[in-house]
C-alpha cells in the first residue's frame, strides 16, 4: 500500500538578498525511507534542511512536513523531529546525561520519562560511562553521537541529519552508521546531508544530488549510477603533466574524464579498458580498476569532484 | 513514486507569513529557566560575589564613613532621615539592577553568540518567546536573589524606617524584572564586545547620577528631567518610598515605567531571536 510522504517540498527557494541558496527544489520523501541531500560547498544542503526543520522561513513554493506547514506550525512540526545540524550546539554548561533531559524538558516531556529515556540514549550512543562528564572532555566522535542522542529524545518521527559524519575518524563513521542503521531498522525517517559517496550508498536507499540550489539528478545509488556511469571504472595516472597528452590517445576506449592528478576511463570492463591502454603502447605510472560510485555520477553531472 | 495525497500538499505560500501566538510561544518558559539553574552549577561564583558585594561596601563606606560627616538629609516628605537609611534604598535597587544586568547582558551574549545556546533551544517546540521570558526570569531571580540579600543587611543594621519595608522584596524583582528585559533586548542586538562595553559606560553614570547618594533638587531643572528619563531613577524612589515608608501616588508611575520596560524589552528580545534563529 502506498504510504502517505512525510516531506513534501514543491519549487521550494530560499533567497538571501538577490542570491537564491535553495533555487526551486522539488522533492518527496516517505515514512520510514532513508533520503540523502548530496552535494559539494555551497550546493543548499544545510538551508533545505533548516527550512525543512522549521527553523528557516522558504522565500517561496511550498513545504510540508507531516501534512504541516512550517510557517504555520513550527513548534509543532519541530516537536516532531529530531535534529542534528552540520555544527554541533550541544550545552557545553551542563553534563552529558543534563543535556539529554533538558533538551527533553524543552519539549516539554516529563522528567520521570526523561531520566528513563536519557539513560537508553547514553546506552545506545555508547556513552554510558560518560553520563557526567562535561560536554567539553568529549571527543568529536563522542560529541557527534551525543548530538544524535539528544536529536532522538522526542521519539522523532524524522530525523534530520546534516553531515552527520563529517570530520570523524573510519571507526566513528563506522559506529554512527551502525547507529543510523538500527534507526531506520525501527522505522524512522532518515534525512541525510554528505559529501561522501560511501556514506550515500551505504545509508541512503534514495538521494537527490544538488548543485547550485537545483537538483542535479534523483534515484537510487545503484540507478543513478546505472544511468549516469558505467558499471567499472579504469584510472590511470601518467603524471601530472602528460595525463591530458596521454588521454587523447585513450580515444574511443570509453569516455575520458581528465582529472589533474588522473584520467578516468569509463567502461564495462575495467581489465579489458586496461589492455586496450596497453595494447596502444601506453605506459601509465599506476592503474586500477574499481567499480563505479556516485563520485563518477556527480563528476558527469557538474564536471567537477566532489570533494575539492 | 506513487505517494500522492493533495491533502498534504503544502499549501501555496502566502503573502504573510502567518506566525501567531502559537509559533512564538509554547507555555514552556520554565525549562528555559530550569536549564538555567542547572547551568549555574558551573557559574563563577567570584563574579557573582562581587556583584553583591559591591553595594554594600558603597553602603559601608558611603553611608557609615560619609554619613558620619553629612548626618541628616530629608525624606520627600521632609522627615529628617540618617544619611545611611537615604542611601540604602538606592543600593538596594541597584543590587537588584546589578543581579539583573549580570545575568542578562554577559551571561546571554555568550549563549548567543559563542554557546549556541538559543539556537539549540529553538530547534525544539520551544518558542522565541519562552526563551525570553525564561532567560529574563532567571535574571530577575539572580536579582531579586542579591536584593533580598541587601535587604536583610538593611534589616540588621536598622535601615528599614517603615513597616511598608517587606514590599521593597517584591519592588526589587520589578526592578531587576526591568532592566533583565531591557537588558536582554539590548544585548540581543550586540554583536561585539565593544558594543557590550557601552553597557557598562551607561550603568556608572546612571548609577551615580540617579538620586542614588543625594536628592535630585541638587541638579537644575533639565537634568532632572533627563535624570528622570532613567529606569533607575524609578526604581531608587519606588524602593526609597517602601524602606523609609513615604508612600504617594508617584509610586504607580514608577511601576508603570517598569511594566513599559518590561514589555519592551519582552517583545524585542522575542523579536530578535525570531529573527536570528527562524528566519
Ligand atoms: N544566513 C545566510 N545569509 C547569506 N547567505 C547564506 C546564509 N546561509 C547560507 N548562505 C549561502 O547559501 C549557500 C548555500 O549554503 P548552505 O549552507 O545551504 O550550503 P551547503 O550545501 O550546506 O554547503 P556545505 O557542504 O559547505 O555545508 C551558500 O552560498 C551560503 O553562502
Ligand atoms: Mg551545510
Amino acid at each position: 500500500m502506498p504510504s502517505t510522504p512525510v516531506i513534501v517540498a514543491a519549487d521550494l527557494v530560499k533567497k538571501y538578498g538577490d542570491f537564491a541558496a535553495v533555487d526551486g527544489l522539488s522533492f518527496e520523501v516517505a515514512p520510514g525511507e532513508s533520503f540523502g541531500l548530496l552535494g559539494p560547498n555551497g550546493a543548499g544542503k544545510s538551508t533545505t534542511m533548516r527550512m525543512v526543520g522549521a527553523v528557516s522561513t522558504r522565500t517561496s513554493g511550498s513545504l510540508a512536513i507531516l501534512g504541516l506547514d512550517p510557517n504555520r506550525s513550527g513548534p509543532e512540526i519541530r516537536s516532531r523531529l529530531g535534529v542534528v545540524p552540520q555544527a554541533d550546539n550541544l550545552d557545553n554548561e551542563l553534563r552529558v546525561r543534563d543535556n539529554l533531559i533538558v533538551y527533553g524538558r524543552y519539549f516539554g516531556l516529563p522528567l520521570r520519562h526523561l531520566r528513563r529515556r536519557a539513560d537508553e540514549l547514553l546506552e545506545f550512543a555508547q556513552l554510558a560511562d560518560r553520563a557526567g562528564s562535561k560536554v567539553d572532555d568529549l571527543s568529536g566522535g563522542m560529541k557527534r553521537r551525543l548530538t544524535i542522542a539528544r536529536a532522538l529524545i522526542n521519539d522523532p518521527r524524522i530525523l534530520l541529519l546534516d553531515e552527520p559524519t563529517t570530520g570523524l575518524d573510519p571507526q566513528a563513521r563506522h559506529i554512527l552508521w551502525d547507529r543510523l542503521f538500527r534507526l531506520k531498522e525501527q522505522g524512522t525517517t532518515l534525512v541525510l546531508t554528505t559529501h561522501y559517496m560511501d556514506e550515500a550508498e551505504q545509508l541512503c536507499d534514495r538521494l537527490i544530488v544538488v548543485d547550485k540550489g537545483r537538483i542535479m539528478a534523483e534515484g537510487s545509488p545503484a540507478a543513478l549510477i546505472r544511468e549516469h556511469s558505467t558499471r567499472e571504472v579504469l584510472e590511470v595516472r601518467f603524471g601530472s603533466e602528460r595525463n591530458a597528452g596521454a588521454a587523447a590517445d585513450l580515444e574511443g576506449i570509453g569516455r575520458l574524464e581528465v582529472l589533474p592528478d588522473r584520467v578516468l576511463v569509463y567502461a564495462d570492463s575495467g581489465e579489458a579498458a586496461l589492455e586496450e591502454v596497453t595494447r596502444r603502447g601506453l605506459q601509465p605510472m599506476t592503474s586500477l580498476v574499481r567499480r563505479s560510485s556516485l563520485e563518477d555520477v556527480f563528476l558527469r553531472l557538474t564536471g567537477r569532484s566532489l570533494i575539492e | 513514486m506513487t505517494l500522492r495525497d493533495a491533502s498534504l500538499r503544502g499549501a501555496p505560500q502566502r503573502p504573510s507569513r502567518g506566525h501567531g501566538v502559537a509559533a512564538l510561544y509554547a507555555g514552556n518558559a520554565r525549562s528555559v529557566v530550569g536549564r538555567g539553574l542547572l547551568a549555574t552549577r558551573s557559574t563563577n561564583w567570584i563574579v557573582v560575589l562581587t556583584g553583591f558585594v559591591e553595594p554594600i561596601f558603597y553602603l559601608l563606606s558611603l553611608g557609615v564613613g560619609l554619613g558620619a560627616y553629612v548626618g541628616t538629609v530629608q525624606d520627600a516628605a521632609g522627615n529628617d532621615i540618617p544619611y545611611a537609611a537615604y542611601i540604602a534604598p538606592a543600593l538596594l535597587a541597584v543590587s537588584a539592577m546589578n543581579g539583573a544586568i549580570y545575568d542578562s547582558t554577559w551571561n546571554v551574549f555568550f549563549k548567543l553568540n559563542y554557546q549556541k545556546t538559543y539556537e539549540g533551544m529553538l530547534t525544539t517546540s520551544l518558542g522565541p518567546f519562552d526563551v525570553a521570558l525564561g532567560e529574563i526570569v532567571l535574571a530577575l531571580l539572580r536579582g531579586g536573589a542579591y536584593g533580598l540579600g541587601f535587604l536583610l543587611v538593611m534589616q540588621a543594621a536598622g535601615l528599614n524606617l517603615a513597616w511598608t519595608a517587606v514590599f521593597a522584596l517584591p519592588a526589587v524583582l520589578v526592578v531587576a524584572f526591568g532592566f533583565a528585559s531591557l537588558g536582554m533586548g539590548i544585548t540581543s542586538y550586540l554583536k561585539t564586545f565593544q558594543q557590550m562595553d557601552w553597557i557598562t559606560f551607561f550603568l556608572l553614570p546612571m548609577f551615580l547620577l540617579s538620586a542614588t547618594f543625594y536628592p535630585l533638587a541638587v541638579y537644575p531643572e533639565p537634568v532632572q528631567w533627563a535624570v528622570m528619563a532613567l529606569p533607575l531613577w524609578h526604581g531608587v524612589e519606588l524602593v526609597r518610598g517602601l524602606t523609609t515608608g513615604v508612600l504617594g501616588p508617584a509610586m504607580l508611575v514608577h511601576l508603570a515605567y517598569y511594566a513599559v520596560m518590561i514589555a519592551v524589552g519582552l517583545a524585542f528580545t522575542t523579536r530578535r531571536l525570531r529573527a536570528l534563529f527562524l528566519d
